[in-house]
């Protein structure tokens, strides 16, 4: 029977979806409603000194008619006194005990100040605090957030700091905004911080108003950067995630955020080392109802893939991540047309030509191949070929030569396999499912790496750390 | 009517109220949001084959990422750059054979784009918006050109003409422009008043418009004397006679003199029995008219069977649909009636081995009704081509009345008559006719170009590459 129950830097979770600290954990009487949606744990937002915020605070960008595929903020940190969240806290863990609240904090960089809120959301009941290193729009300009994310000896400090008093874990978050999150990590690594989450928000500015040319949000005809998050941001997270938890002196407990929304982005984030992951933007667009596919998702595909608890697989593509140099450059595979799956949109094809390295041709109908044939004269031929209405019934196939598949032959294109250099840029915008696949080519070469190759003209050892597991 | 000094043709659309209320569009417009929607969709196919399938080759994709990217304007000047009757064709062309046809969703997700529809949205939002057609007459090469009949073929190469500095003037022999685009194709898909307001813009070209004009071979004979070429988009003449007795009683029509007698507003009802003889798209399109002009029963009458049919599919469904009856393997054979028609006389209908139809002895029937519609095909109507001159050895040449051109420039055996449409092709698609027209237009310009280099190569010292 598999489970989706786990353990967290010692805290107890019924699940490992997390609402991240923002918006949809604004009060308790939010986070009691998500909790009875399924959700196993909630980052407050984030306490400190109450703030002011600006209206409006989001903005977004949509692609090709998907809405918010990234969301941009200029919110600060709760704008409610601390007091009423911490009230709110202590009845929300009295009627929710076996859920994890977790007290996001973010005070001035004075030690008392760290101590007393410290104090404070553990009186409170907080069963772990997340320090925000992170929060790159406004906060950062008083000294806080990823002002203080960006600086690893700053991180480290107030983390010495939380540590002195601290009876809960402390998660620290990350910051995106910077060259190498490998340093801050290591820094709070360094102080005695019991986990990490990542990613914050990164700095971003979503958009123009064409119209008016004010950027957005638009706050009285300004905008001010603000913190970008969504589906957009998932790959970068996963790459920050993947470089902390690759890292001996950054590797820590990881509450994985950055643009998860369903199971497989939650099971992604898991096999790269993540402990819990962290939700706000897919519940802010969808609410907390996204939960309940997270959960049986992800417990069908652990089920298929004969996982009892995330412990069994956790961590496990971390092992297939390594530097470019260790990389087999005697691997070759070369895309593959099923022509009984083709539909002849030859986005392939022009992909190729003008995206890629011209090794896919529309000559399957010519006498003989045809490689200098390019996508202007293709276009040039189909111009002047004249056409008309045809009398018969229905002819769905759009006429030209026919093969034996439904596509006209003419429309199929032909990949040049001597010369593919196995991109797989075809694959990825063919819009048919397993239609061109990428098949393995044998070289009869020995793999060889970069590093195996330029050390071998050294003549001196390769260094196998970090070198691909499993290959 | 000489020179067209109205270029408001839109306004004297004289539609009736209530057959406007009969006739509700069989394809609605897409709504703003609907349309970006499906626009989306498109994959943005490379040599797309919905632009091959279109006889004008309207970059399909192209104007549909345009929708898709808010670039209406753009969007319209891609189709009317391919296709200046783009709004016209968006509701009457028969896209499931044509570009929706060729899409390839249908090997996909099965559903096609609905090119038609997105087609219409973009050219609406130009006539929305007041704007003229995008595009400028070239400067003037003082060349003319005149065009014989009114109809979608003569439009369409009188843009082109117009595009390359040639004056274009049409010739037709009905009050308002347009031909079956205006007067015979079904009200629910291209309404008239659309017709019209489609060339209104052209007539911003400077297209001159000569109506009530009857083109003959005295008429063609001084065109012939006073203009530089002469484009034949006359399209085909009247329907078939049946042949039967009976035939000249009151009651008896055709399909087309049926179409334009309720889309101009003198036809507002039909009769409760109707008869429509013939089963193509213009015996569908009377059919369905009379049904929605309060005919109860609608019977069409073929001589074979449903699979013999010319007419489309998806226009039998269509017909099927609203409740039309047919009777197939049988054949008039005389009009029943004192003054007015009071039945059609039908013989049942057999094949031989050799595939010829025999009547069957002793069973006809009447088919009682009040109206018939006949829609056994059009004439040829090029009769009075047979005097047009003769140059560089060469008149007209006519094949079984159709006339003979040259695909790509539309130049006919004498070399100042181009032609197209349906005078050329026997009877297609407006598509198909705009086609022709654009291909003849950009012939004609080119050939009067080619004359006038000639000309003065000849006069000496003009150096074509200069």
């Amino acid at each position: 029977m598999s489970t989706l129950e786990t353990r967290f830097a010692g805290i107890k979770c019924l699940n490992p979806f997390w609402l991240a600290s923002g918006p949809p954990t604004n009060c308790g009487e939010q986070i009691m409603r998500a909790f009875d949606a399924g959700w196993g744990g909630a980052v407050w937002k984030t306490i400190g000194t109450q703030v002011t915020n600006v209206s409006s605070r989001y903005s977004s960008i949509d692609w090709n008619g998907q809405k918010m595929m990234g969301l941009n903020n200029i919110e600060l940190i709760s704008d409610r006194p601390s007091e009423v969240n911490l009230r709110e806290m202590t009845e929300v863990k009295r009627r929710y005990p076996k859920h994890v609240v977790i007290a996001s904090l973010m005070v001035e960089s004075k030690r008392e100040a760290w101590h007393e809120m410290v104090q404070r959301a553990e009186g409170a009941g907080a069963d772990g605090l997340e320090l925000n290193f992170g929060c790159p729009h406004g906060m950062s300009e008083r000294g806080m957030g990823s002002a203080v994310g960006q600086v690893p000896e700053y991180c480290e400090q107030i983390v010495g700091w939380v540590k002195e008093t601290a009876r809960t874990p402390v998660i620290v978050k990350l910051t995106p905004n910077i060259s190498d999150i490998r340093l801050p990590a290591r820094a709070a690594k360094h102080a005695g911080a019991d986990a990490l989450s990542a990613i914050n928000t990164i700095n971003s500015i979503t958009g123009i108003d064409l119209d008016t040319l004010e950027p957005r949000p638009n706050v009285d005809g300004k905008s001010s950067h603000g913190g970008y998050c969504g589906p957009a941001v998932k790959p970068i997270a996963l790459n920050m995630v993947q470089q902390v938890m690759s890292d001996p002196q950054a590797v820590l407990p990881m509450s994985g955020i950055g643009g998860i929304g369903s199971w497989q982005d939650a099971a992604e984030y898991i096999l790269l080392g993540a402990g819990t992951v962290q939700v706000c933007t897919a519940v802010m667009h969808y609410g907390y109802r996204i939960v309940e596919d997270m959960g049986d998702g992800l417990l069908a595909w652990m089920r298929r893939k004969g996982y009892e608890s995330l412990s069994d697989f956790r961590g496990l593509s971390l092992l297939r991540m390594c530097d470019w140099k260790h990389l087999n450059l005697n691997f070759k595979v070369v895309a593959h047309i099923d022509e009984s799956k083709c539909i002849g949109c030859e986005l392939c094809y022009t992909a190729c030509w003008d995206g890629a390295h011209q090794c896919i041709h529309l000559d399957r109908a010519l006498a003989a191949p045809d490689t200098m044939r390019t996508p202007a004269m293709v276009a040039e031929e189909s111009s002047r070929r004249i056409s008309t209405t045809p009398i018969a019934k229905l002819d769905l196939n759009g006429g030209g030569v026919q093969g034996p598949y439904v596509t006209p032959l003419e429309r199929i294109p032909r990949v040049d396999e001597e010369h593919c250099v196995g991109c797989n840029l075809c694959s990825l915008v063919c819009p048919v499912p397993e239609c061109i696949t990428m098949q393995r080519v044998d070289t009869g070469l020995v793999p060889e790496t970069w590093a195996e190759r330029v050390a071998a003209n050294d003549g001196t050892e390769v260094d196998s750390a970090g070198k691909c597991a499993g290959r | 009517m000489s020179m067209s000094e109205s270029t408001n043709f839109f306004s004297r659309a004289q539609g009736s109220v209530e057959v406007a209320a009969r006739f509700a569009e069989l394809h609605p417009p897409l709504e703003k949001t609907a349309a970006v929607i499906e626009a989306l969709r498109c994959l943005y196919c490379f040599d797309a084959p919905c632009a091959a399938a279109c006889p004008t080759h309207i970059d399909v994709p192209k104007f549909i990422k345009k929708i898709a990217s808010g670039n209406l304007e753009g969007s319209a000047r891609t189709i009317l750059d391919a296709n200046i009757l783009g709004a016209s064709c968006a509701r009457a062309c028969p896209v499931q054979v044509l570009c929706e046809g060729a899409c390839v969703m249908h090997r996909y997700n099965k559903q096609p784009i609905e090119i038609g529809r997105l087609q219409r949205f973009a050219t609406d939002a130009l006539h929305a918006s007041g704007a003229p057609l995008p595009f400028s007459p070239g400067a003037d090469t003082g060349r003319r050109v005149a065009l014989i009949g009114g109809g979608p073929a003569s439009l369409a190469c009188a843009a082109e003409l117009r595009r390359r500095g040639v004056r274009a003037a049409i010739f037709d022999a009905r009050p308002l422009p347009g031909g079956l685009n205006t007067y015979g194709i079904a009200e629910y898909k291209l309404p008239l008043a659309e017709s019209l307001r489609e060339i209104d813009l052209l007539a911003q070209l400077g297209v001159e418009f000569h109506f009530e004009t009857v083109v003959d071979a005295a008429k063609l004979a001084e065109l012939d004397a006073s203009y530089d070429a002469v484009f034949l988009g006359m399209g085909l003449g009247g329907i078939h006679k049946l042949g039967v007795v009976g035939e000249e009683l009151e009651g008896v029509t055709n399909a087309l003199e049926f179409i334009a007698g309720y889309k101009s507003g003198t036809i507002h009802r039909a009769p409760a029995r109707v008869a429509v003889i013939g089963a193509g798209n213009t015996a569908i399109d009377a059919a369905n008219a009379a049904v929605r002009l309060g005919a109860n029963e609608v019977h069409m009458v073929y001589r074979r069977g449903s699979e013999q049919m010319s007419a489309f599919a998806f226009e039998y469904e269509h017909a099927r649909e609203v409740g039309v009856k047919f009777l197939w393997h049988v054949m008039p054979v005389g009009v029943v009636g004192t003054k007015q028609v009071q039945g059609l006389e039908l013989a049942h209908l057999e094949t031989t081995d050799d595939g010829s139809l025999v009547t069957r002895p002793g069973e006809n029937f009447v088919l009682a009704t009040d109206l018939i519609v006949l829609a056994i095909g059009q004439a040829t109507h090029t009769e009075f081509l047979d005097r047009t001159p003769v140059r560089d050895g060469a008149k007209v040449r006519l094949e079984r009345g159709r006339i003979v051109i040259d695909r790509d420039t539309g130049q006919t055996s004498n070399p100042k008559y181009f032609a197209g449409g349906d005078c050329v092709n026997g009877g297609r698609e407006v598509v198909d006719a705009v086609a022709d027209g654009k291909r003849a237009g950009i012939g004609i310009a080119a050939w009067l170009a080619g004359q006038r280099a000639n000309s003065l190569e000849i006069a000496g010292g003009y150096d074509v590459n200069a």
